[in-house]
């Protein structure tokens, strides 16, 4: 089924190489993925206007729920982009969401503990489990893949060791965050919406002005040259894995905001969402290329597709994967068309 | 490759060099914690003609993972990764049972074998769509297989209709959960592949060309090694492995479910080959380890039900004998806490002095021919 639409986005990209310059500099162009996302959404959301007018689809509100119904697919594809740009890949993004909301769930309900305090703990928790295996991979040179791999394992464990059954949290404090709006004149944003720009916003100035950023884009392009260069390898990606790690359990916050429990299984497979919205944004997976505002546009179109889902009504869930499944398909062909073209 | 090096080395350290040594140790040690628990862990009774006892259940509930895992390990030989072999598996199953429960005679014999004909089938496609896009589109096969991991499932729920289709058949029964010659008979279609896979690999030359196409596919296109094809036919025989795990899977149960049939099991499968002396960067293989690598994470989950830990700790424990297994594989590991006697001068031996080239070289203790060479 994907093979027939994507063939000719690929196909098309070769003659211009060979042929014209104007269509080799605009492939070479390294923000081309993310225009190609970003018209993408434009037009999915204008085709969605088009079809549902009727039923409300046009209201700012609904654009304003992306944000609040992804603000933390957002925070937690930041940080996978930050780890996909360094060149690796971090797969326990789902579980440390799913131990954080355990983990808040747990101290505010069982353990009494005020939301303030709870914050600080969940973010350490997170950023030190992403610390730790930052370390692991850095000085034992184990494949990212396997030591994430492992932390998946072992935070989706921690959440059925704090609890088998799903914790709901009734804390007055917590309920009052979640239902905080800011007007905005045409709508409302929630916290975890804002907080989630916020952290796309620092991400930004971090990855594109800070030297730390140009840090992550040089170990992603080569390893190689960055050590030869005199970079801290070592720091920056224990640093990055570090960033992830508090990304997610930041992310895990948000998320229980949203849903005001913890469940042991709340998240399962979050990470390929988040893998997913990168890619979608234009990052290239082997490192050293990308947006971070592409991701913020690849959240976006994986948020839209869902709403569009609801609101088609006769079409079941399991086709926000098939839809996720060949957008990342045409993202991918569209990069290799990219990549060839840079080698050459 | 499996020889052990004829180094005049004393006996216990050509032991403690070959590549199934701690997969090996490993195994022996999770299977000997056991007997302080359950001291009869290790007989076998015989009831109603039937074989039963701890390692037969062992063997029993982890053919599926041996399975997947013997595919995987041919994948990860040529550099590459399959992780859409769950999806795989819940698609054959899917389509297998939809197909049956759609027979007025669930019991036929035809019907059954067209149905698991279907599934396989299937199951190839996903396959060859998994190998054209990393050979012949040169995408990465982390990226390429995610596509039908995250879509698959999505198709699976599809097929089932988002229902879990439960089914009754004789037949179909047999494969996952029946016993044959007083063994279950899953064992023997293990057996059978895995037999199939070693003769295929060892005993002609297609292992040694899946080794040097994940060696360098590039020199080996050169040599004239069509590193396309074998790519995609490894990526083939991985999804037939998933598929007939995923028959196996659904026959266990008698049913299947689009959500939740062969969920994780890419992952265990990675770990298998891992622990099982597998360098994921390619270039070599050990069927033998992956097999080993299958049976010591389903004794781990065992011994975690017999030992009486609550189950829900299954995964840290999981998690605590991966960071053991690969951190016991990784040389740099070794150097530091064991000094220099598993020094890192033999894992700097095949990586050209590039040692941030070739990190997790997880058996450097192999003699492997060809060292890896860095194209780029």
């Amino acid at each position: 089924m994907s093979t027939t639409t994507q063939t000719p986005k690929a196909t098309d990209g070769r003659p211009g190489t060979s042929t014209t310059s104007r269509a080799a500099r605009l492939l070479g162009d390294r923000r081309l993925p993310v225009v190609v996302t970003a018209t993408l959404f434009l037009v999915m959301y204008i085709v969605g206007l088009s079809r549902y007018q009727n039923y409300g689809f046009g209201e700012p509100q609904v654009f304003l729920n992306l944000f609040i119904d992804n603000g933390y697919l957002l925070v937690a594809a930041v940080g996978a982009t930050f780890v996909i740009l360094s060149g690796g890949i971090d797969l326990s993004v789902g579980s440390v969401i799913g131990f954080t909301t355990m983990l808040t769930a747990w101290l505010v309900e069982k353990q009494g503990l005020p939301i303030v305090v709870v914050i600080p703990i969940a973010l350490g928790v997170g950023a030190f489990g992403g610390f730790l295996m930052g370390y692991v991979i850095h000085n034992f040179e184990i494949q990212p893949f396997i030591v994430t791999l492992a932390g998946l394992f072992l935070f989706r464990g921690l959440c059925l060791v704090i609890s088998k059954e799903s914790i709901a949290i009734d804390d007055s404090a917590v309920s009052s965050m979640a239902q905080a709006q800011a007007q905005l004149g045409v709508g409302f944003l929630s916290i975890g919406a804002i907080v989630a720009l916020v952290v796309l916003a620092a991400a930004f100035y971090i990855l594109h002005y800070t030297r730390f950023g140009r840090r992550v884009y040089a170990i992603g392009g080569n390893e190689q040259s960055a050590m030869l260069m005199g970079l801290p390898q070592g720091g920056t990606k224990i640093a990055v894995y570090t960033v992830s790690g508090f990304c997610s359990a930041l992310a895990g916050l948000l998320f229980t905001l949203y849903i005001q429990s913890g469940d042991p299984l709340h998240a399962t497979g979050m990470e390929l969402d988040a893998i997913a919205a990168v890619v979608i944004g234009g990052t290239l997976l082997t490192g050293g290329s990308g947006y971070v505002l592409g991701t913020l546009f690849g959240v976006l179109v994986l948020g839209l597709i869902k709403s569009i889902i609801q609101f088609e009504g006769t079409l079941s869930s399991w086709w926000t994967k098939i839809a996720t499944g060949v957008l990342l398909c045409a993202f991918i062909l569209i990069q290799r068309a990219m990549t060839a073209r840079g080698k050459t | 490759m499996t020889t052990t090096p004829p180094a005049p080395a004393p006996r216990w350290r050509a032991l403690t060099q070959h590549h199934l040594f701690w997969p090996v140790a490993v195994l022996v040690v999770l299977l000997l914690i056991n007997v302080p628990f359950t001291p009869d862990f290790f007989s076998v009774k015989m009831t109603d003609g039937h074989l039963y006892g701890s390692l037969v259940s062992i063997v029993l509930f982890g053919s599926p993972l041996i399975l997947v895992a013997v595919g995987m390990t041919l994948v990860i030989a040529t550099g590459g990764i399959d992780l859409s072999v769950g999806a795989v598996v819940a698609i054959t199953g899917a389509l297998t049972c939809s197909y049956i429960s759609d027979q007025s005679d669930q019991g036929a014999l035809a019907g059954v074998f067209l149905a698991m004909g279907i599934g396989l089938v299937a199951a190839v496609v996903c396959g060859l769509w998994n190998g054209f896009l990393v050979a012949r589109m040169g995408i990465q096969p982390i990226i390429a297989t995610l596509i039908i991991m995250v879509a698959g499932r999505g198709v699976a729920q599809l097929i089932t209709d988002g229902q879990i289709i439960t089914i009754n058949s004789e037949p179909y029964k047999l494969i996952g959960g029946g016993y044959w010659l007083t063994l279950p008979f899953s064992i023997f279609v293990v057996a059978a592949v895995v037999a199939v896979t070693v003769a295929l690999t060892r005993k002609t030359a297609l292992g040694l060309l899946v080794e040097s196409v994940g060696g360098n596919a590039e020199a080996s296109r050169l040599v004239g090694i069509r590193s396309r094809r074998i790519k995609i036919m490894c990526y083939v025989f991985c999804a037939l492995c998933a598929g007939i795990a995923g028959l196996m899977i659904s026959s266990n149960t008698s049913a299947a479910d689009g959500n939740n049939a062969g969920l994780w099991i890419e992952l265990d499968a990675i770990l298998a080959v891992v622990i099982g002396g597998t360098s994921l960067l390619g270039g070599r293989f050990s069927i033998g380890g992956t097999v080993v690598g299958a049976l010591v994470i389903q004794t781990l989950t065992t011994t975690i039900y017999t030992i009486g830990v609550p189950t829900q700790t299954n995964l840290v424990f999981k998690a605590a004998v991966v960071i053991v297994v690969c951190l016991l594989q990784s040389p740099k590991f070794r150097a530091k806490v064991f000094g220099n006697r598993f020094g890192p001068g033999k894992g700097a031996k095949g990586g050209s002095g590039t040692s941030t080239a070739a990190p997790a070289d997880a058996a450097p203790t192999t003699t492997t021919a060809a060292p890896k060479m860095e194209v780029s």
